[in-house]
């Protein structure tokens, strides 16, 4: 933890200025199935991933994330409804938006370097500075003496952090996080979402980031939408205005922190009722989240 | 960086290692009562059912060290193992890429795949008369049956390996701009490339077995080329000491069957393993 903190923070910081794309989502809807098979995901979804800002959304589990996820991506197409890059409509996946997958989507047979490096190599861009800045970047995730490992010779943080800069190094526009340190143990997890927003902090580009976790949502958040059961929709937007960089412990005993998480809380709690019929897995995970609820406080 | 370290440290510790010396006492266990078996009517003064038929493990050795020092027993290994390396070779070099075209194209798909399914079920050596009749020599029909015997494996293999391929690499492959060749060349293939090494590995066991048999069906190929009766393949050489009545010479035949079939597995493997680095534990 004190390593990742050292060299972060020896870098220079531009987080004054913020980059990349705003992504407006209006009226989407998505289906699954036809006829009386079908079924809907998405229903009616409008938001907004504002430039330079992080967005967390958080939803109980199978509500449709990931579905709203591929949707932006481009790898899939919305039912009905627009979404939009800078103004310009969706048409497929592109390198300003790139997703960083659930679990690990790292190429098995690739080691870490080339991982890293396939976006430059797959864009004939396998230049000097490429090289270096991929150097940099191994640098940056700490895993310049893993740069010859395969994916499953890393652990479960190693490969997150890999991943994160397999798709930093394309400087997207978008960067798109689902549910990014899910199944990590919970020091590593906590060291992770450190790591993670210092890395945010210092690059400040527009991140979609997707959880269930209400704590790692106010930890990172700028705004936080906050999802309906499936099919989702908005179900609030809260602003978090704490001041960055952000230390977990400060959080944790912050009152506008307490405020917001009672406040989130007793939406999901709704939410994640709504599903306690179906038996699904989100009821599951809100016992998870109330039963933390209880024992801190 | 220290792969060949890590290479010899795992030979040793097989060698020195509890499973190494189970299996030297299980084969010792299996050959004593072999032994007893074959000498049972000597010994109880009845002959165990089969067993007691077969010739004893020592006079099978006895026979293995006269065959080893005769040069038409060789001959006949390399007749039988140059057949299995032609036959597998071009299962590869028509299996592999068929395989794949199957798996990329849902069109090529569409049209292959039902005359696969109905020829895929025919055993090789239902080919066999087939064979004989549509090539012009019986070298010939012998390779086609022993090709047909890794071809299936290698092809039903290539399509399970590139449609088991996680949809999600596709994905991050196309965002970070990868060309339609890209990702044949840098996801499918390597993807598949451990599919094929199982199908391989598979393919060459089935070979052996197919080319043994349609030796003996169709009398041992070019037999003779070096006048004497071991002259047309292990398959051959085996049916000739049935006929000639020699049953330590039929074991004898059958053993070294078997070691050139583990043999010809043993490498596949330490090649696929090669090839597959990041399938290495650890």
């Amino acid at each position: 933890m004190q390593m990742f903190r050292a060299k972060v923070s020896a870098l220079p910081s531009s987080s004054s200025q913020a980059f990349g794309s705003q992504v407006v989502v209006s009226n989407v809807s998505k289906s699954y199935g036809a006829g009386a098979f079908a079924k809907e995901v998405v229903h009616n979804c409008s938001f907004t991933i504002e430039r330079g800002k992080l967005t967390v959304m958080i939803g109980p589990s199978g509500c449709g994330k990931s579905t709203l996820i591929r949707l932006i991506a481009g790898f899939e197409r919305p039912s009905s409804g627009t979404i939009t890059v800078d103004d310009k409509p969706v048409n497929g996946p592109g390198v300003d938006r790139l997703v960083v997958f659930q679990e690990t989507a790292l190429f098995p047979w690739m080691t870490t370097y080339d991982n890293i490096m396939y976006g430059p190599r797959a864009r004939h861009e396998d230049t000097p500075e490429m090289r270096e800045f991929a150097e940099s970047l191994l640098q940056k995730v700490g895993l310049a003496a893993f740069r010859g490992k395969y994916p499953s010779q890393l652990s479960g943080g190693m490969q997150r952090r890999a991943e994160l800069a397999r798709s930093m190094i394309n400087r997207p526009n978008v960067m798109i996080l689902d549910e990014p340190f899910r199944g990590l143990d919970a020091m590593t997890k906590r060291l992770m979402q450190e790591y993670y927003a210092n890395l945010y902090h210092e690059f400040r580009r527009t991140t979609f980031f997707v959880t269930t976790d209400i704590d790692e949502a106010i930890y990172l958040a700028d705004r936080i939408l906050i999802m309906t059961n499936i099919p989702t929709q908005v179900r609030a937007v809260i602003e978090v205005n704490l001041p960055r960089p952000r230390q977990v412990e400060n959080i944790t005993e912050s009152d506008e922190a307490n405020a917001i998480k009672m406040q989130a809380l007793s939406l999901l709690h709704e939410e994640a009722m709504k599903s306690f019929a179906r038996g699904s897995k989100a009821a599951a995970d809100f016992v998870e989240a109330y039963s933390k609820r209880m024992t801190k406080k | 960086m220290s792969a060949s370290n890590k290479w010899s440290f795992k030979v040793s510790s097989f060698i020195v290692g509890e499973d190494f010396w189970r299996g030297i006492v299980a084969i010792i266990v299996f050959l004593i009562f072999w032994e007893i078996g074959s000498r049972s009517e000597a010994l109880f003064g009845f002959a165990f059912p089969w067993v007691g038929q077969v010739p004893a493990p020592s006079a099978v050795l006895k026979e293995i060290y006269r065959l080893i020092q005769e040069p038409s027993f060789w001959h006949s290994g390399y007749l039988s193992t140059r057949r299995v390396l032609e036959g597998f070779f071009a299962a590869m070099l028509v299996g592999i890429p068929l395989g794949l075209a199957m798996a990329v194209s849902r069109t090529f798909y569409g049209i292959t795949f039902p005359v696969f399914e109905v020829l895929r079920p025919i055993p090789p050596l239902a080919w066999v008369p087939a064979a004989i009749i549509f090539w012009p020599t019986q070298e010939l029909s012998i390779a086609f049956v022993t090709f047909l015997g890794a071809f299936f494996t290698i092809v039903i293999n290539v399509i399970g390996g590139a449609q088991s391929i996680d949809v999600r690499y596709f994905q991050a492959a196309r965002s970070m701009g990868s060309s339609t060749f890209d990702i044949f060349r840098r996801i499918i293939l390597p993807g598949v490339l451990p599919s094929i090494v199982v199908g391989a590995t598979v393919g060459i066991g089935i070979t052996w077995a197919v080319v043994v048999a349609a030796e003996m069906i169709s009398g041992g190929g070019s037999a003779g080329s070096m006048g004497g009766a071991a002259g047309g393949g292990l398959g051959f050489f085996i049916w000739n000491s049935y006929v000639g009545g020699s049953y330590t010479q039929i074991v004898a035949g059958m053993i070294s069957i078997g070691a050139a079939g583990y043999m010809s597995s043993a490498i596949l493997r330490k090649i696929g393993q090669l090839l597959t680095p990041w399938l290495a534990e650890g």
